[in-house]
Order: structure tokens, then C-alpha cells, then sequence
């Protein structure tokens, strides 16, 4: 089960060293990927949007670091911490890490929390199958009771190629459009390093991983009891280790979390000043004033989605694919402006508004379905609501022939950005050379 | 000959992203050494696929993403060009491998 989804993730790494390697050169300079639109395009409201697209989708995300930490410790605990509590420390981690520290500091923690990460999970993995008699025994385990028996083969009903491949591919895509990894790639200076990353890429997914997720697929032919909408690392860990070494373990779960989401929210404190107040509000912002604006910012954003984290948690995997795929929709507009010199402002702009229109529409069909069977009691216009949900119902299916809204909408983009590009053309103030003949250095 | 290194190379991009998943072992559930025999090929195919990218690395690095690479920035029009066909092919193994 989880093992496929697993994979999905893996080769969605593959993808993402070469969507990353692809767009990581052609932003040299620049710090995020609306500045760098922005400038090629001569467009500050482009700019705006992108960063605003992106601050969205963040939000999902950080609040899938609160879920995932508030479950882990109140299934850890046994209840004694309870979930509001757990997702309440994150936050306030996760703010005072991005207050105190900044840049630099994080680039630090990031690497050994990374470290500690992979190593609690190798030992754990060890320790669990020393304690079942090894991998041979803990397989044959899974493979030999009824309900886990198709859990070994590659794929199932559910988890069928397009899911997979819809999967693998938003993720890709997705992100290599994140902020954090956008600007710790334009962040990179050093070539070698660069270079480096890139081949080390698959191994390190592989080493994390497999025996994460390998973890999973043994504790479900081991029976240990997952109790519903709960993480069943904590599970395993309380089954067959210590309590000690489960709560380290944890604690290197929850590290690596924070490590994500600091960046994070480092990131999308930087598209909020610099994109989005700078450009629109104030100009001549001085440094000092900026500084505060960022952190303050970062304080509210984070503290808003744990709010919301209380209310609708959703299920972790929903929250992490709807942030996933609404970057994966930026992607392929992005791509296109980078490597083809016909792209036009109207169209790139087009191309993602509705790529970003059709997946949220796919998102939240049933609260704008909702909206719009209130308003029929507006009259005149009430009547022409039911065709508008026929339509909307018709166009916005969720699924595909199997195929999720979330790559659907990337072809959207692509096709909507291209289609558009073609017929129109470039405004008197866009840079087309930008990329192509490296004059575009200010 | 730069023409044919990229065609090679995306070649290369296509296939790796194209087999990361054996599809060829869909629904089978044969367990080689504890493990099944699909993540094993898996686990081999990302130790391959870090082979490659370090060949790419060292070999061909910035090809179809740095314009104008082996030339200087005196020569506008050529790296103008060879740059836009460049994107349109090496943007291939990405979206080319999304489908096999």
C-alpha cells in the first residue's frame, strides 16, 4: 500500500533532479522564480502572482509538518501529549528557528537534521528486524497473511500506472517549483557543489526511503496495531524497541520535519517582502523595517496554519499532494518561458491562471458547488446556476480515466501557455533576450 | 556534434526516468533475498541512475541549459540560436519520460 505510494515519491525524485537541473541555470541572480519572470517579462504583476501562488500552496504544506508532528507525539505518548499540544510545538519551533536563526543558521541545521534523520531510521529498521528474525522472516510475515499478501507485488487496484505516474510526476515537478529548493539551488555558488548534489541525488533517496517505507509494509504483516488516522512509525517502533530509542527516533522524524519547513517558511517570507510588499506597497522600504515585516510574517503564517491544522486536519497525504501538485502547475509555464523565445506575457500569465484555476476548482469543487446552490435565491441569476454546476461537475471530475486533476491541470498550463503564446504578442516592455543572450544582468 | 550529444542525452534522460518503474514486473510479488524483486531493480536502477547523472556531470554538464557553453559571449547569434533549439529538445526528457 504505502509501498507504492512510496515508489511514486522515489521516481518523482528523478524527475525532479532533471526539472531542477533544467531550470536551476537559467536563474542565476535571481532569487525567486517570480523575480526572475518578473524581469524577463516586465511584469511586476506576474511576479506578484507567482509568489502569491506560492505563499498558497506553502500553507498546506506547513501545516503538514503540524499534522505530522502532533500525531507522531500523541501516538508516541500514548495520548499523554495530545495532538493540539504536539502540532503546538512545531509551530512554535518552526517560528523561533526562522526568528532567531535565519538564513545561515538553517543551512546548518538543515544538514544534521538531515544526518540524524538517516541514521535513526537505518538503526531503527535494524533493530526492528533483528527483532523478527530479519527481512526474509519479516516479508514472509507479509506476504503470508491474507489481508497484506498484495502488499509485496507492484501495484494494485488502487494504485494503478496512472496514479503512479500522476504522482511521481506532480511530485517532480512540484518540487522543483518549491520555494525553498528554488532558492537553495540559485543559492548553490559553487558548481561542483551543484554537480554533486545532482549525482547524489538518487542514492539518498534510496537510502532514505526504502527502509522507511519498508518499515511500513513489515508492521502491516506483523500486525501491529495502527490506531485510525495515526502514523505507524510510532506504532512499530513502540512494538518492538525501547521507549527511548522510539522517542529518538521521533524526535529525528520531527528534526527532519522542522528542517523542511523553517526553509519554508524562510522562503516565503522573502516572496512575501520582496515580491509581494516591495513591488506593491512599499517601495522604499528600509532594511530594518523589511527584516521585521519577514519575521512578522512568519509568525502569522505559521500560527494561522496550525489553526488550521486544529480545524481540518485532512489526511497527511492529501495535504502534502495538494501542495505538490498546485506547485507542479507553475512548472511547466515556467519551463516553457525558459527555453522558448515565443512566449508572451499574456500567454505564461494565462497558462498558469487557469492550470491554477482548474486544479483548485478540482480542489474545492464541493464548497464552490455549495456557494453556488445558496446563490440560487438570488433571483434572475438563479436560474442559470444549475447549468453553471452542470458544467462545473462536468469539467471538474477529480479524476481522469485514472489520471489525477493535478497532472490534467499541468497540461492545461502547458497547452493554455503555448495556445496563447501563439496568438498574441509580446508587449513593448518585455526582455525576451533575457535568457538567451545573456544580457539580462542588470 | 553537439546536435547528436543532446539527442543521446536525451535519450538517456528518457529511458531512466521511463524504467525507475519496472513495469515489466507489474503485479508480480516475487521476493528475492527479504526483499521484493521490484525494489530491487528499483534500488539498482537509482544506483544506475546516480552513475549517469555524475557522467552527465562531468561530461556534458550545462548541455541544453547553459547557451553557449564552449563558445564565448562574443558570439550572441550563435549561442542565441543554438540556445532556443537546445531548450526545445533538452525540455524533452522530462515531459518525454512523463509517458512512455
Amino acid at each position: 500500500m504505502s509501498v507504492a505510494l512510496q515508489l511514486g515519491i522515489i521516481v518523482g525524485y528523478l524527475l525532479l533532479a532533471l526539472a531542477v537541473g533544467l531550470v536551476a541555470y537559467r536563474m542565476t541572480d535571481r532569487t525567486s522564480s517570480g523575480e526572475m519572470l518578473g524581469d524577463r517579462f516586465g511584469s511586476k504583476r506576474l511576479r506578484g502572482l507567482i509568489a502569491g501562488i506560492s505563499l498558497l500552496y506553502l500553507f498546506p504544506y506547513v501545516m503538514l509538518q503540524q499534522v505530522g508532528a502532533g500525531t507522531a507525539l500523541q501516538s508516541l505518548t500514548e495520548g499523554a501529549i495530545p495532538y493540539a499540544a504536539g502540532a503546538g510545538l512545531i509551530t512554535a519551533f518552526m517560528i523561533l528557528y526562522v526568528v532567531v536563526a535565519g538564513m545561515r543558521g538553517i543551512a546548518w541545521t538543515d544538514t544534521l537534521q538531515g544526518a540524524f534523520m538517516l541514521v535513526t531510521t537505518w538503526v531503527a529498521t535494524i533493530w526492528v528486524l533483528s527483532a523478527v528474525g530479519g527481512p526474509g522472516a519479516a516479508t514472509e510475515a507479509v506476504a503470508s497473511t491474507a489481508a497484506t499478501a498484495d502488499f509485496l507485488s507492484l501495484g494494485s487496484d488502487y494504485y494503478t500506472p496512472q496514479w503512479m505516474l500522476s504522482t511521481a510526476i506532480t511530485i517532480g515537478f512540484g518540487v522543483a517549483m518549491f520555494p525553498q529548493v528554488n532558492q537553495r539551488f540559485f543559492a548553490a555558488g559553487s558548481k561542483t557543489v551543484l554537480k554533486r548534489s545532482f549525482a547524489l541525488w538518487p542514492i539518498l533517496c534510496v537510502l532514505l526511503f526504502v527502509p522507511s517505507f519498508m518499515l511500513g509494509a513489515w508492521a502491516a504483516g506483523l500486525e501491529v496495531a495502527v490506531p485510525e488516522g495515526e502514523n505507524v512509525l510510532p506504532a512499530v517502533l513502540a512494538a518492538y524497541t525501547p521507549t527511548w530509542f522510539a522517542a529518538l527516533v521521533i524526535a529525528g522524524a520531527m528534526a527532519a520535519m522542522m528542517s523542511s519547513s523553517d526553509s519554508m517558511l524562510l522562503s516565503g517570507s522573502s516572496y512575501f517582502t520582496r515580491d509581494l510588499y516591495r513591488p506593491f506597497v512599499d517601495r522604499s522600504i528600509s532594511e530594518r523595517r523589511e527584516d521585521f515585516l519577514a519575521r512578522s510574517g512568519v509568525v502569522i503564517f505559521a500560527s494561522t496554519a496550525f489553526v488550521a491544522s486544529l480545524v481540518t486536519p485532512g489526511t497527511l497525504f492529501e495535504l502534502g499532494d495538494a501542495a505538490f501538485s498546485g506547485f507542479a502547475q507553475l512548472a511547466l509555464p515556467v519551463l516553457v518561458a525558459l527555453y522558448w523565445r515565443r512566449t508572451t506575457r499574456t500567454g505564461i500569465t494565462a497558462g498558469i491562471l487557469l492550470s491554477q484555476a482548474f486544479y483548485l476548482g478540482n480542489l474545492f469543487l464541493e464548497p464552490i458547488v455549495a456557494a453556488l446552490e445558496f446563490m440560487t435565491i438570488v433571483p434572475i441569476l438563479g436560474e442559470l446556476i444549475p447549468l453553471l454546476i452542470g458544467l462545473l461537475t462536468l469539467v471538474l471530475r477529480g479524476t481522469y480515466m485514472g489520471w489525477t486533476a493535478g497532472i490534467v491541470g499541468m497540461g492545461v498550463g502547458l497547452l493554455v501557455t503555448v495556445a496563447v503564446s501563439l496568438v498574441t504578442t509580446p508587449a513593448a516592455d518585455e526582455r525576451r533576450a533575457i535568457y538567451f543572450e545573456r544580457l539580462g544582468a542588470d | 556534434m553537439r546536435r547528436l550529444q543532446l539527442l543521446g542525452w536525451t535519450a538517456v534522460g528518457t529511458v531512466l526516468c521511463a524504467l525507475a518503474v519496472p513495469w515489466f514486473l507489474w503485479g508480480d510479488s516475487t521476493v528475492v533475498a527479504g526483499l521484493p524483486l521490484w525494489l530491487w531493480w528499483h534500488v539498482g536502477w537509482m544506483g544506475l541512475a546516480s552513475v549517469v547523472f555524475w557522467l552527465f556531470a562531468q561530461r556534458a554538464w550545462g548541455i541544453g541549459i547553459e547557451p553557449g557553453r564552449e563558445g564565448d559571449s562574443s558570439d550572441a547569434n550563435g549561442s542565441e540560436t543554438s540556445g532556443l533549439e537546445h531548450g526545445d529538445r533538452s525540455s524533452r526528457p522530462a515531459t518525454g519520460g512523463d509517458r512512455p
